[in-house]
């Protein structure tokens, strides 16, 4: 067996300024995590290319690694085996609650996210309230965390993420707290962003019709150990309706698949 | 699952299904679902304004009718004389003594005395409470060392150390301080460490993924996020702070230390006074309360309503 370093590109290859074509914006090759020594990795030789602009769904059973590919993704952890590379400094990442800062408006924590990339207050107050109109939610600057919607938190921590100015949009299950009004709602909201911003998402989700409203391309992954099994490429134009019957179809589909792959561990 | 789907097939890795579709289904649900969403969801955040009358019977009244009745009782008993007038003197007799404190200025300067010690060994504990909280939080091994004789100390009622404070700075304001700073530094150290404890592990993340460094989440994540324990501490520390000083003064009277509330308190015990002494815990009550309604319920109220962690009722 070959050893495999683990690594993480931090784009010293330039891979973000030389042309989002150059290459794929992130690749992830023969990655294995494991979180102790005796029992079965998590991860085990997960391969996952994702292209520049592209929206991926990231589709799999509650605990089979998700996040943790998630996290080796966004630089949070290491792997045990293989490489991951990210054509981003950082990718930005949404977690599946808003995440905010309780202490700090709307703007202050759209704000928090531009201070590393060394803007001067004026300039970050005006950036913060571009991003928050971008999210629809103009005006609302000033107001805290706790007086918004849990919908708005999303916006506010997709406004926040947005402020990065990263290429690479990490999403793990961001919208798996709300109600399906919502959800309907911030679904149409971050395909807008996506196309208008040219972004590369990853999105993780276990709701099968979300996958396949959002995504280009659903990749499933298996459960213990974690793999990426089988994908689908969904080209649906947007803006699709989750309950059209082109997304029915796919997500019946898929969810049978899903089922199998679920029913292995059931002896 | 409805059986109309095609039996899935394990593909070859790369191969790829393409699904078009034809029809859009319903529309999506567009941005004035989403602004209609949005004034739903905030219309009720607004805090209604307490009215006046409505402040009046709620939290003015029931202390006043409170007292009123205490007075009364007092009164009663009194007029009953189940004890002797030297040792339960008359609401009146004491409402005299404590006019005649008040206007003779003798009030006004243990107030002061003994406020501007508290202020000073307070801001001294906060201090040297915050450094040791921080050390202790910075380093496991001085936690595992310390952390519970601190903790051991915050239950020690600090007038034990009176005594061992005197032979070490005979009757000074040093000895004062001791046993000041005994009281109130656990409690601020101690608070500290419970609110950088209490620091929900995602925070950090969101400052790792946002890309501050070190430093800049300690300043601008971990400590803000720690305020509120902090501030409990702070809180908790004045309240050891006075109650320590009073003890303090209580014993160490002497007449280069001045007269703080405590020895006003020890005068009236010397010429058995029983109204000096009323007049004197009266004092000592009024400027806890005072101070604890002026500077440190605004403080925490401000806070954790920022937070949207009270429930204002
Ligand atoms: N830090 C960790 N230490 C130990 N086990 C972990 C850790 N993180 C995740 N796991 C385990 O890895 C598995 C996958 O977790 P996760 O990636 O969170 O799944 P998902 O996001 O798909 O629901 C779970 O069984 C979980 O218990
Ligand atoms: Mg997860």
């Amino acid at each position: 067996m070959s050893t495999v370093t683990a690594s993480t590109s931090s784009g010293a290859g330039g891979l973000r300024s030389v042309g989002a074509e150059a290459g794929p914006s992130v690749r992830v090759q023969g990655v294995c995590q494991s979180f102790d020594r005796m029992g079965p990795p998590v991860l085990d030789g997960v391969d996952l290319t994702v292209a520049p602009g592209e929206f991926l769904c990231l589709l799999g059973a509650s605990g089979c690694g998700k996040s943790t590919l998630l996290n080796l993704l966004a630089g949070l952890a290491e792997p045990t085996a293989g490489t991951v590379d990210v054509a981003a400094d950082r990718p930005s990442l949404m977690f599946q609650e808003p995440a905010l800062l309780p202490w700090l408006t709307a703007g202050g924590n759209v704000e928090l996210a531009l201070k590393p990339r060394g803007m001067r207050r004026a300039q970050r107050r005006e950036e913060s309230a571009r991003l928050l109109r971008l999210v629809n939610l103009e005006g609302q600057s000033g107001k805290r965390p706790h007086e918004l919607s849990g919908g708005m938190r999303q916006r506010v921590a997709l406004a926040r993420a947005l402020a990065q100015d990263s290429p690479v949009l990490l999403m793990d299950e961001p919208f798996a707290a709300l109600d399906a009004i919502t959800r309907d709602v911030l679904h149409e909201e971050l395909v807008r962003v996506w196309s208008t911003q040219r972004l590369t998402v990853v999105f993780v989700t276990h709701n099968v019709r979300e996958a396949v409203r959002l995504a280009q391309r659903v990749v499933l992954m298996s459960s213990r150990p974690g793999r990426i099994v089988r994908e689908w490429a969904v080209e649906l134009s947007q803006p699709r309706a989750i309950e059209s019957p082109g997304v029915g179809a796919l997500a019946t589909e898929i969810t049978t698949e899903l089922h199998r792959e679920i029913s292995r561990h059931a002896r | 699952m409805p059986g109309e789907s095609s039996t899935p097939v394990r593909l070859p890795a790369g191969h790829v299904e393409t699904h078009t579709g034809q029809q859009q289904g319903r529309a999506t649900p567009g941005r004035s679902v989403e602004a209609g969403l949005d004034a739903l969801d905030t219309a009720s955040v607004a805090r209604p304004r307490r009215r006046p009358w409505h402040v009046l019977v709620h939290s003015v009244l029931p202390p006043v009718v409170f007292l009123a009745a205490l007075v009364g009782v007092w009164q009663l008993v009194h007029a009953a004389g189940l004890k002797p007038s030297y040792a339960l003197p008359s609401p009146t007799d004491v409402a005299t003594t404590f006019w005649e404190t008040v206007t003779d200025g003798r009030a006004a300067e243990a107030i002061w005395t003994s406020v501007s010690r508290g202020g000073v060994g307070f801001a001294l504990s906060l201090v040297i409470g915050t450094l040791l909280g921080l050390a202790m939080w910075a380093s496991t091994w001085l936690r595992a060392a310390i952390g519970p004789i601190v903790s051991g100390l915050q239950s020690l009622p600090s007038v034990a150390w009176v005594p061992a404070a005197i032979i070490w700075f005979q009757l000074t304001d040093a000895a004062i301080y001791t046993v000041v700073l005994l009281g109130a530094v656990p409690s601020i150290a101690n608070g500290l460490l419970t609110g950088f404890k209490q620091v929900p592990p995602l925070f950090d993340r969101v400052g790792r993924v946002l890309g501050l460094g070190g430093l800049g989440r300690i300043r601008l994540v971990l400590l803000p996020a720690a305020l509120p324990g902090y501030l409990g501490g702070l809180r908790q520390g004045w309240a050891f702070a006075w109650r320590s000083l009073m003890a303090a003064e209580l014993i160490t009277y002497s007449p280069s230390l001045g007269q703080g509330l405590g020895q006003l308190l020890n005068i009236g015990r010397e010429l058995s006074q029983m109204s000096l002494v009323i007049t004197s815990i009266t004092l000592i009550l009024l400027v806890g309360v005072a101070i604890e309604l002026l500077v440190f319920a605004p403080l925490e109220r401000g806070v954790l309503r920022r937070r949207g962690l009270t429930v204002d009722r």
